[in-house]
This record gives structure tokens, C-alpha cells and sequence, in this order.
């Protein structure tokens, strides 16, 4: 059984704009799934007809195996979302925000309030129980639309760009309990303009461009498809001239700094060999780019030709 | 949604309603008891005192009941279309949409909301009824049913105005051009025995009327109409608006793109 399985998802709004033309995913139980797409390719619509926010033309989605048009309450019961941007009343104090969500799940009041005071202590904003929502920071914000998305424990968890606009100590944070939450058991989608994060975190990957499913893979085998990276390397010393690396695409950016293309088939063990033989000692190395980063352009410039 | 859990939902619904208007309860709450007590001054102490008697009541005894009914009127519907526009407005709606909740216990929910404040609102008009006017209730029965019955049946008609609206002007032109003027002209300061006969069959098209005339008779036990038909009236309306609201919920008129 699938966390979830979408099949041929169409959607055409009103005025005729037609955002999704067959979006198809299938997301395995425990994943940690990205999905991705430039802006205006259908993932705020597909995640909002999976967590019923919009009303979709025609095809299929199921939740845990429940389908959503047969018996959208329990399908409902799976999901948690933390939406793209802020949908809380700004004008209700904290904790009344998680106590209502768990409400709207047919949890009792006292187990409402239990799991308020779990999730309000885990995203670690117990002490703002109190205060309006709209005395909460950007972070605390994300966060408390992270906790009220756990309140009712989903198996599924969608993630929408969860930490758009937080600054890098949260954002890490938040990696951390994101990775603990999937380590957990919940299944998470994870919509984001960041793609190192999507490198980072998730296991699974689809990648949606005008209104289709463009890939869905596993990580690791969407890596490997790249034929080449680019490595800058640090050297420990000036050095005046490019020294002789055989087959290796080597250029000199600047006296200290090596840039070298690496196809595949080649090793970076040979490249240091080579530079040892030189007398010349890397310090330091980075990509040049996002690994994921060259794989989404290239595969957005092929849609785009088709 | 088991049964039980549907109930826990409905309560957190109506909690956080009734939370809502009594927190910000100098806004929702004194203003129309003040209105209400300018309205005994005006209309009953002073002017009243120069009308004379109506069915055998004072004026100021006669204005009562269509004074209590015209606040539990105005406030069931405004806190309802206030609250579920303002929670259209700040999108947290879709913390229901995307939960289990069926769409009965949400129309159900903020419905008694609107009760809510229309009862509260009621019972405050009426407290400062008394220190103009020595309520002696006719029928707590009928009393007690219009009263419910009405601040249901007007959170309803806020319910769907707020499901069409899409600016906070949307929410005011049908209180202010719809509302009001058919509850000034539903009796609350006449008896419609006092028009011509043509404006009498004019306002018995107006249903506000049954409602005032239902509560006066609990209140007075005295009304321009039969009682029965103040009741199926008020009863249809019920469920025509429930039945209305729920397909609107159901197509996501407002809510879904």
C-alpha cells in the first residue's frame, strides 16, 4: 500500500487556466519525498487537492490506500499540512490554535490540550502559549504551523515549503526535526525552492513542470544520472601555472583556486595524485553548483523543448 | 468520523465561537444594550408617553419583545458572517477543510456561535429591558423557542452572506439594505392592525414579522398572527437556509477553487 498514489490528476480553474494535466506520484510509506517544480508548475495545486483545499477536474488520488473521493474523512485523518503561506487567525493565542486543530479531529478536549502542551514543547514554543499569534516572529509562525499540522499525528505529513523566509539557524532546525519526525515513521512531502535541502533530506524525488509529472525516481538514481560535476578545489599554496592532470578538465580561477570537470568514470583519487605528483596540496573542496540543481534545470530546458 | 468525535468537533467549534465574541465582549455585547437602552429613552419614555396604549399594553411594554428580537437578530447574523468571512479572510477555513470534519458540523458549528451571541446579546437587552419596563412573560415556552429559533435561523442567513462575500463590503450590504429595514418594518413599533389594509398584506410577505409577533405573544401574549403559521414559517426558513449552506459547503462555493 502507498502513502499515497495519485493518478492522472487534471485541474482547470475557472477561467480556464489549466494547472494540472495528468500529474501522476507515488509516494512509499516512510518516505522523505521532495517535489519539486518551478514556480506555476502544480505543486501548491496538487497538494491542495490532496488535502481537499481544492476541487480537482478529474483522476484519482488516494491516501494510505483510501480513496479520497469514497471517503475523504479518513483519507483527511492521514494528512497534516503545513501550508505555503500563514492560515491562521492571527487574533487567537497560540495554544488555542492547536487545541481547535485537534478539535477538528474529534479529539476530546483533554487530549486536545495534552497534545497542544507535546507539540507546542517539541517546536519549542510553550512559553508563547499565551500570546496572540500575531506576536509570534516569521520562525515561530512556520513552527506553529508545523505543530498544528502534528497535533492529530498523521501518517503523511505535506511540507510546503516549510522554511521559505527562515533564517539558516532555524532552517536547520528544522531539518533536524523534520529528519527525526521521517526517522519516526511519518511519510513527508517536501515542496521547496531550496534544492540543497532536497538533497539533503529526501530520499524519493518527483519533479513536476507545467502540469505533469517531468521525473519521479529515487534520489540517489537521479544523482547519478549526472555526466559531469564541477569541483572548486583550495589549494594550500599559490601556484602560478595549471599543472599537468592528464585527463582531467583542470582550470586556474585564481593563483590559489583550481576548477575541475569531472565525468563520470572519473575518480577525484587519481586528481589528487596527480596534483601530489605537482607538489600542490588541496585544502579544501565544494560542487560548483547544486548536484540536483544541474539535474532540475537540464530536465525543466528538455520539457520545455518537447 | 465516529459519532463522538463529530460531537468533540462541534464543541470545539462552538467554544472557540463563543470565546471569539466574549473576549472582545465591550464590542459584541455592551454596544447593542446600549442601543437598545437609548431606544426605551427615545421610543418609550418620551414618545411613548405620547402614543398611548397598543392591544392594551403601554408603548413602551408593547416595543419590548420587538426590541429584545431585533438585537438577537442583528448579533446571531453578525457574528456569523463576521466570523466565517474573517475566517475566509485569514484562510484559517482551510484548518477545516482539510480535516475530517463533515460539512453539517461546520454550518452546525458556527451557527451556534451566532446562537450564542444572539442569546447572550438577548438576555443583556433584556436585563436592561427591566429598568424601563416590569417584564411579566405570557409563555416561557414560546419565549424561549422564537428566541432560539430566531438567532438560528438569522446565523444561518450570516453563514451563507459571509460563504458569498469576498470583501468586508459584501458583509455589510445585506444587514444594512435587506436586514434593517425589514426588521423596522416586521412590528417591532407598531402593530400592523394600526396600516391599511393594502401595507398589512404588504408586510405579512415580511417573515421578520411572525418572528416579532411569536416572541410578543410569549412575552405579552398578544400578536397580529397566527402562531402556527409564525412557527412552520420560522421552521421552513430553517431548513431551507440549513439545507442552502450545506450544499454551498458541499460545492465549496467561496471556499474551493
Amino acid at each position: 500500500m502507498k502513502a499515497l498514489e495519485i493518478n492522472d490528476l487534471h485541474k482547470t480553474y475557472g477561467n480556464g487556466t489549466q494547472a494540472l494535466c495528468g500529474v501522476r506520484l507515488e509516494v512509499n510509506p516512510g518516505d522523505f519525498y521532495a517535489l519539486l517544480g518551478p514556480n506555476g508548475a502544480g505543486k501548491s495545486t496538487t497538494i491542495g487537492i490532496i488535502c481537499s483545499l481544492v476541487n480537482k477536474t478529474s483522476g484519482k488520488v488516494k491516501v494510505y490506500g483510501v480513496d479520497l473521493d469514497l471517503d475523504p474523512a479518513t483519507a483527511r485523518m492521514h494528512i497534516g499540512l503545513v501550508p505555503q503561506e500563514y492560515n491562521f487567525n492571527i487574533f487567537e493565542p497560540v495554544g488555542e490554535i492547536l487545541i481547535n486543530q485537534a478539535g477538528y479531529y474529534g479529539l476530546p478536549r483533554k487530549l486536545a490540550r495534552e497534545r497542544a502542551k507535546k507539540y507546542l514543547k517539541k517546536l519549542e514554543l510553550w512559553d508563547r502559549r499565551y500570546n496572540m499569534a500575531r506576536e509570534l516572529s516569521g520562525g515561530m509562525r512556520r513552527r506553529l504551523m508545523i505543530a498544528r499540522a502534528l497535533v492529530h499525528e498523521p501518517r503523511l505529513l505535506i511540507l510546503d515549503e516549510p522554511t521559505a523566509g527562515v533564517d539558516i539557524e532555524i532552517r536547520r532546525s528544522m531539518w533536524n526535526f523534520m529528519r527525526e519526525l521521517n526517522a519516526s515513521g511519518t511519510t513527508i512531502i517536501l515542496t521547496t525552492h531550496y534544492l540543497e535541502e532536497a538533497e539533503s533530506l529526501c530520499n524519493n524525488i518527483a519533479i513536476i513542470d507545467k502540469g505533469v509529472t517531468v521525473e519521479q525516481t529515487d534520489m540517489r538514481s537521479l544523482l547519478d544520472r549526472l555526466n559531469m560535476e564541477t569541483f572548486v578545489l583550495y589549494l594550500e599554496r599559490e601556484i602560478n601555472e595549471l599543472p599537468d592532470c592528464g585527463d582531467y578538465h583542470v582550470r586556474l580561477v585564481d593563483n590559489s583556486t583550481l576548477e575541475v570537470d569531472m565525468h563520470r568514470g572519473h575518480d577525484l583519487n587519481g586528481l589528487y595524485a596527480r596534483l601530489s605528483e605537482c607538489n600542490i596540496k588541496v585544502v579544501s573542496m565544494r560542487n560548483k553548483s547544486n548536484r540536483l540543481e544541474q539535474l532540475f534545470i537540464s530536465m525543466l530546458k528538455t520539457n520545455n523543448q518537447k | 468520523m465516529k459519532l463522538s468525535a463529530q460531537y468533540n468537533a462541534f464543541k470545539t467549534i462552538a467554544i472557540k465561537e463563543f470565546l471569539r465574541f466574549i473576549r472582545i465582549w465591550l464590542q459584541t455585547v455592551v454596544p447593542p444594550a446600549i442601543t437598545v437602552a437609548l431606544y426605551f429613552v427615545i421610543f418609550g419614555e418620551l414618545i411613548g408617553s405620547q402614543i398611548g396604549d397598543i392591544d392594551g399594553f403601554s408603548y413602551i411594554d408593547f416595543i419590548v419583545p420587538g426590541l429584545i428580537l431585533m438585537a438577537v437578530i442583528s448579533n446571531s447574523y453578525a457574528n456569523c458572517v463576521s466570523s466565517f468571512f474573517s475566517s475566509k479572510f485569514h484562510r484559517s477555513v482551510e484548518e477545516m477543510m482539510i480535516s475530517p470534519l463533515p460539512n453539517y458540523i461546520i454550518v452546525a458549528g458556527f451557527v451556534s456561535g451566532g446562537m450564542l451571541r444572539g442569546i447572550v446579546v438577548g438576555v443583556a437587552v433584556t436585563i436592561v429591558s427591566m429598568f424601563f419596563t416590569r417584564l411579566e412573560i405570557h409563555s416561557y415556552g414560546v419565549t424561549i423557542t422564537v428566541f432560539i429559533l430566531t438567532s438560528i435561523l438569522f446565523a444561518l442567513a450570516g453563514f451563507i452572506n459571509a460563504v458569498y462575500a469576498r470583501t468586508f463590503d459584501d458583509i455589510s450590504i445585506i444587514p444594512t439594505f435587506i436586514l434593517t429595514p425589514l426588521t423596522y418594518l416586521g412590528g417591532i413599533f407598531y402593530s400592523i392592525n394600526m396600516l391599511p389594509e393594502f401595507w398589512q398584506q404588504v408586510s405579512l410577505a415580511n417573515p421578520i414579522l411572525y418572528m416579532i409577533n411569536a416572541f410578543r405573544y410569549g412575552l405579552l401574549g398578544v400578536t397580529d398572527i397566527d402562531l402556527a403559521t409564525a412557527f412552520i414559517i420560522i421552521i421552513l426558513f430553517i431548513t431551507g437556509l440549513f439545507i442552502f449552506a450545506l450544499q454551498l459547503l458541499n460545492k465549496g462555493v467561496g471556499i474551493k477553487p
